[in-house]
């Protein structure tokens, strides 16, 4: 079942409906409810390779419905330490979880400075309310 | 954007039941309700209902209703008993598909057509273009709503009898009068019903208090597109000819001349240079219209399947590439991603 919406206070938001949980130099990535509510139920993750470096404002991936596909944009720079493995197989529980089970990456971050462009959860859901 | 959108008549009750409003072909419409996958597998599995409202209705009447449509549409109408209704095509002079359609034969001098909502006025025009004396078309779309309930259950759950695929029958359903055919566009058994505009309402409160389940146009191109049935606009165009995209069965080329036959029997003769096939994804991928198929060729349709778990799709390849179990490779945005060339229809439910 699709997950209710929430935009968690710890998160750091990038305006394009991703998400950064940053944890020193390391950041776990992934898209927002906004985002996945949006596209309707995933089907298809196409992740970069582990060891790939993925940059701040470009797409790293893309993720797809059955009647959408979306370009994922990464909200820091980095390298891939991980890719999710279960949303590689079961891409829905990005539905049922976005922020949970269904994070996308994880990466050592090039410039943890970065994050201070990021926006917090109420400057994120500013950004929703203007659209 | 400043266009108005048209709505059918079961537009409030879409809203109400939380659906997600897009516009198709000139109107707003259900794309889903709960989702797309669950929605499909309801049809699957159960009994579905769509508000297919959008779609067009022409009826043809007169003395002559009979020869005007002998000479437009592909299909045999004598083939056609009272009660009895044929999947057909309206062509150009150059064999290509204006649209594709379904005919009921009302009586002798009165036919109904079925067609594309996103083609029905170019239908319309093309009909009264050639209209002859004693045959008067008439668009009378705005006066019916037209309910598609598919799935295994879907017959019983409407307290219907069992009936023989494309045929039709004036029924009720909980005392609401309607024309009920036994046709669909999802490879499941069940039947698209026509009622009166004013009637819609009562009619699908009626359907869904038997359980069935609301599906939208999401579900909708999923179901078609595993049953391998072609969309008009994707997969077959006034660009595309029935041959080509494996619907020679539909031109009664003994039997009649019709728009384009000649070009057609030509084709068929010859062979088509390219031929419309069905494929499933060998590869994590989900195919998309227009996406290139290494080789020449196109997809036209594309998808996740939600029972295969699969990318499918349909596309023309060249005539001697499009055997069963030929490989393809599909450009997926810059990658190459393996395919196979499958049977029609790429699934069918079990028994």
């Amino acid at each position: 079942m699709a997950a209710a919406e929430t935009y968690p206070d710890d998160l750091k938001y990038h305006r394009e409906h991703d998400w950064a949980r940053v944890d020193g130099d390391e950041a776990v990535l992934g898209i927002t409810w906004f985002a996945q509510d949006a596209l309707g139920e995933l089907v298809h993750f196409e992740a970069p390779t582990q060891g790939s470096h993925v940059s701040k404002d470009s797409s790293y991936g893309e993720v797809e419905s059955v009647k959408a596909v979306s370009d994922v944009i990464a909200p820091l720079s980095g390298e891939v330490l991980e890719v999710n493995q279960s949303v590689l197989d079961a891409p829905e529980t990005v539905n049922e979880d976005p922020y949970g089970a269904g994070w996308l990456l994880r990466i050592r971050l090039a410039d943890p400075s970065e994050v201070d462009s990021l926006l917090d959860a109420d400057a994120y859901k500013q950004v929703l309310a203007d659209q | 954007m400043s266009q108005t959108l048209l709505q059918t008549p079961l537009h409030d009750r879409h809203v109400a039941l939380g659906a997600r409003m897009v516009p198709f072909a000139g109107w707003e419409m259900p794309v889903q309700y709960e989702g797309v996958i669950q929605e499909h597998r309801a049809v699957r599995t159960d009994a579905g209902v769509f508000d297919v409202s959008h779609m067009g209705e022409v009826e043809i009447e007169g003395p002559r209703a009979h020869e005007l449509l002998q000479s437009l549409l592909s299909n045999d109408l004598d083939r056609l008993g009272s009660g009895d209704a044929q999947y057909t095509l309206l062509t150009n002079e150059r064999g290509g598909i204006i649209d594709d359609l379904i005919a009921y034969r009302l009586t002798d001098f009165r036919f109904l057509l079925v067609v594309n909502a996103a083609n029905r006025d170019t239908d319309v025009r093309w009909l009264k273009e050639h209209e002859i004396s004693g045959s008067d078309v008439r668009d009378v779309s705005d006066e019916y709503a037209l309910l598609a309930v598919q799935g295994p259950n879907a017959i019983a759950k409407l307290g219907l009898e069992t009936a023989t695929q494309f045929t039709f029958a004036e029924e009720r359903i909980d005392g609401i009068e309607c024309m009920v055919n036994r046709t669909g566009y999802t490879g499941e058994d069940g039947c698209e019903v026509l009622c009166m505009a004013e009637d819609a309402g009562t009619l699908w409160d009626a359907v869904l208090a038997h359980g069935v389940t609301p599906c939208g146009l999401g579900a909708r191109d999923t179901l078609r597109l595993e049953a391998s049935l072609p969309l008009h606009g994707n997969d077959i165009t006034p660009d595309t000819d029935a041959i080509s995209a494996g619907l020679g069965w539909t031109c009664a080329l003994a039997a009649k001349d019709f728009t384009g036959s000649a070009v057609l029997r030509r084709v068929k003769a010859a062979g088509p240079a390219r031929k419309l096939v069905s494929f499933v994804m060998e590869e994590k991928a989900i195919p998309r219209q227009g996406m290139p198929i290494e080789g020449g060729g196109e997809v036209t349709s594309g998808t996740h399947s939600p029972m295969l778990d699969l990318g499918i799709g349909m596309g023309y390849v060249p005539a001697d590439r499009a055997a069963v179990d030929t490989e393809l490779v599909i450009d997926v945005r810059g990658k190459p991603r393996r395919a196979r060339i499958v049977k029609r229809p790429i699934y069918k439910r079990e028994g």
